[in-house]
């Protein structure tokens, strides 16, 4: 487990050597982007309003005080499941350069391909620590698309020290959760047969 | 698409109803800043035990998490979910007849006041109320207690990560409850692992899905260290906490030596030809709380000792 710390832009020299399992905090530029962004780019074919080549996004959506004059305060932040854009992202990485994708839990074959070949991370904030990541947010310095309420706007925000960022998905295409998922599995069908033995409740 | 509004007006309570309804907002509040005692009992319980870095790295982000939250006032997890009451109110409690309207503006009022993320989507309509209320949200579930003056609830911000593995379906008896190990299991490591572990489960045990759905979430409402007071039910809790936590599914589902705070079984009576089953999980920032209250509006927070609104 080594730690790495990152600051946008982020070149693909900056993250050959990060492999999964490794800690990552985050210096620049992140931005939330989840559900309807991820379709919207690729199955409406909208440009993304926000160019995040080279930086970071973040499947999110966070708790935001509306200061009025087009000034927001991040009150709460942590990821929300990944999984949930498994069937975009591939295309989402393809399409935009993004660099680090941050968000809960793993993702899957279409990420791994994409990690691979596009040279990109996917990282874990761990979960339900929101208030955490809050103050790692310096400024919010945009938000678009709006339309969509507070947890789907894309909002952009200058980070410092953002972490602890697990990797789950590294340049390799290696995939943390995955490895995990066949030791689990492994062990559940074990736990199974042990239990199913002392519950023969009907009889 | 962003033209569509919901229509929400808030209600003229009587001012009883008014007082219950600022009280509501207060807890509502405070639960989502503040986890109740026995999750965080059990969370400090569980980091002693993990060892690596990694772990303890996750572990301490938590504590650090909540402390902030705390001193900030601000909700500890940004998901502060759909919210949900399950409700038993005597017959004559006083406000009966303006607790949905009570309830409803207690979450309308809480979301402004702490704030709370706006989730409430109208289905089909396909858009966010702005307001954390819509149609069905939050969700009531009231069952009346005979002819008392009080009312009790539980309070719970269902988010959407642990909602995710919430799974219920009828098995044929000759499944038995060797099938519902199998059906609980299964999930823990398909869904499970991404739902913020370690998870409260809830299974419940009935005659259909909805039946069956209903107590695991209703076991979700119970203390994580609480046991079911049918021996054969408890044992099936202590044999699933033990299965599960040999998965080592670990903080976050990083790995690690423990998956889960605890299994809570509730059960209630099936048909001879079913056995229905569900499965519902509490993520480890398990925000959910209890208030009774007498007709006067005296209240008690079983699960958050020392926490006045």
């Amino acid at each position: 487990m080594k730690t790495y710390h990152l600051t946008t832009p982020i070149s693909d020299d900056d993250i050959k050597d990060i492999r999964i399992g490794d800690i990552v905090y985050l210096n620049g530029s992140l931005t939330t982007c989840r559900d309807v962004a991820h379709r919207r780019l690729v199955e409406e074919h909208r440009p993304l309003p926000v160019d995040v080549s080279n930086k970071a996004i973040l499947h999110a959506g966070p708790i935001i005080k509306d200061k009025g004059n087009g000034e927001y305060e991040m009150v709460a932040v942590g990821p929300t499941t990944s999984m949930r854009m498994e069937k975009f992202e591939e295309e989402f990485i393809k399409q935009t350069g993004v660099k680090l994708i941050v968000g809960k839990g793993g993702m899957g074959p279409g990420t791994e391909r994409a990690c691979k070949k596009y040279k990109a991370l996917h990282l874990v904030y761990p979960a339900g620590n929101a208030v955490y990541a809050a103050l790692k947010v310096q400024k919010i310095v945009d938000a678009q698309w709006k339309d969509l309420g507070m947890p789907e706007t894309l909002w952009s925000c200058e980070v410092k020290d953002y972490g602890p960022l697990i990797v789950s998905i590294d340049t390799n295409g290696d995939n943390l959760f995955e490895k995990n998922k066949v030791l689990f599995n492994e062990r559940k069908e074990a736990e199974i047969k042990k239990i199913q033995k002392q519950v023969s409740f009907i009889k | 698409m962003d033209t569509m509004t919901y229509d929400y007006t808030e209600p003229l309570l009587s001012p009883k109803g008014q007082r219950m309804r600022d009280l509501l907002a207060d807890y509502i509040s405070i639960i989502s800043h503040r986890l109740p005692d026995d999750v965080t009992a059990k969370l400090l319980e569980l980091q002693k035990v993990e060892v690596d870095p990694l772990q303890k790295l996750v572990y301490d982000t938590m504590m650090e998490n909540q402390l902030l939250a705390n001193k900030l006032k601000r909700p500890s997890c940004q998901d502060t979910g759909a919210l949900q009451f399950f409700v038993k109110v005597g017959a004559r409690f006083p406000l009966l007849g303006e607790l949905n309207q009570i309830l409803k503006d207690a979450v309308y009022r809480a979301t402004k006041k702490a704030p709370l993320r706006h989730n409430a989507v109208q289905t089909f309509d396909e858009f966010n109320t702005r307001m954390n209320v819509g149609d069905g949200i939050p969700s009531v579930f009231t069952q009346i207690d005979g002819n008392s003056t009080n009312i009790e609830m539980y309070v719970y911000m269902a988010g959407g990560g642990c909602t995710l593995p919430g799974e219920a379906k009828v098995l044929m008896p000759g499944e038995g409850y060797e099938g519902v190990v199998r059906f609980v299991m299964d999930r823990m490591t398909s869904y499970g692992v991404n739902a913020c572990p370690p998870l409260l489960v809830g299974v419940g045990v009935a005659t259909s899905v909805e039946t069956a759905a209903m107590n695991s979430k209703l076991a979700l409402m119970r203390r994580v260290d609480s046991e079911n007071e049918n021996a054969n039910a408890a044992k099936l809790e202590h044999l699933l906490e033990d299965g599960i936590n040999n998965i080592g599914l670990g903080p976050q589902g990083f790995g690690g030596q423990k998956s889960v705070m605890g299994v809570n079984v509730v059960n209630t009576a099936r048909h001879p030809s079913t056995i229905g089953v569900a499965v519902s999980t509490g993520c480890w920032s398990h925000r959910r709380g209890l208030i009774k209250f007498d007709e006067d509006l005296n209240y008690e927070l079983p699960y958050n000792k020392g926490v006045e609104l």
